[in-house]
């Protein structure tokens, strides 16, 4: 591989953007084609568009014999918005399964080192945080603080960013009063079966520690299994 | 140690272009197929150097040595390679596939 290929697809890579590194297997030759470009042109297009969705990497055959599909989707990261008692949980085992986890939490009571040691945490509002690091479809996103200033914007970012999982705590009536609220300001209805709520998976958990189970568990069920999952 | 040191994985395709940017001869190995029950998904990587240092995996273990030796005359010849690696190859008995699959690897320069 050509240096120079090899440092510009280190740099989407860095910067999470979605690339398909193109080998030419009968003569190596390489290119590197962005889900962001225009490849509708490209005599792979249609196979491109396929492996961008589905993320796996592969051999097939093009025009002039095997062409391998080499596919770089950004690792799934996990914004947590509340440096809670759940979150303290959530955080190692989500580290554990493989995701690049943030803590966010503007109260500084809670979003402490020694509450997640060695993880990535922001004692800010989201508004201010994900300005600089936005959301995407290869983010996760739990809103556990059951504030709704904390909670809302995040969860409505979210939901318009794509993000692949959005979760959020609180009761059904909670949930209810959350929706007209994503209604008021003019969030489109269609969107809000995207949220998991109440969050996790339906095992019954009835601690914090068990809370961070069934999210964890519906987190990876929406990245291994929802259409496009950045496998 | 921390969570986060636990599970810090090595980035291959930056170490590649490290080690090569500091000036040193590189190959880098692909699984770009496998069959029956592989060790490592297509895709995954393993970075050589000339002198055999290597980061990195394509299968968990069973034929790195190979590739590692392979890489070695890639980056001589500057020329890429496709290995074959499995239980029903004729290098089995060398370095088979404890698993009972099949891997092939792409071996080329980083020049």
């Amino acid at each position: 591989m050509d240096i120079s290929l090899l440092s510009e697809l280190n740099k989407d890579r860095a910067a999470r953007r979605a690339a398909i590194l193109v080998t030419e297997m009968t003569d190596g030759r390489q290119r590197l084609v962005r889900k962001s470009d225009v490849f509708s042109a490209d005599p792979l297009a249609e196979e491109l568009a396929k492996r961008f969705r589905s993320g796996k990497s592969g051999m097939i055959t093009g025009e002039n014999g095997e062409v391998f599909l080499n596919v770089s989707l950004p690792a799934p990261r996990l914004v947590v918005i509340g440096a809670v008692h759940i979150s303290q949980a959530l955080v190692p085992m989500a580290e554990i399964a493989g995701l690049d986890v943030t803590v966010i939490d503007p109260r500084t009571a809670f979003a402490t080192d020694d509450r997640f040691p060695g993880s990535t945490l922001k004692a800010e509002w989201p508004e201010d945080v994900l300005k600089d690091t936005p959301l995407d479809a290869f983010t996760a996103v739990a809103a556990v603080t059951h504030d709704p200033k904390i909670d809302d914007f995040p969860l409505m970012e979210a939901l318009k960013t794509g993000c692949f999982y959005v979760g959020a705590l609180g009761s059904r009536k909670t949930h209810g009063k959350r929706l007209e609220r994503f209604t008021d300001a003019g969030l489109a209805p269609e969107l809000f079966d995207r949220i998991d709520a109440p969050i996790g998976l339906d095992i019954g958990a009835a601690s914090p520690e068990e809370i961070a189970v069934a999210v964890l568990g519906a987190i990876i069920k929406a990245l291994r299994t929802a259409p496009g999952a950045a496998a | 140690m921390t969570a986060t040191e636990t599970i810090s994985i090595p980035d291959v395709l930056k170490t590649a272009e490290n080690w090569r940017g500091s000036g040193r001869s590189v190959a880098l190995a692909t699984v770009v197929e496998t069959w029956g029950s592989a060790p490592r998904p297509v895709g995954s990587h393993l970075v050589i150097d000339a002198e055999g240092n290597f980061e990195g995996s394509v299968s968990g273990g069973c034929v790195e040595g190979a590739v590692v030796s392979e890489a070695i005359d890639v980056i001589e010849t500057g020329k890429p390679t496709t290995l074959e690696f499995g239980v029903a190859d004729e290098t089995a008995w060398r370095v088979g596939l404890s698993c009972g699959g099949r891997i092939r690897v792409y071996v080329e320069p980083v020049s």
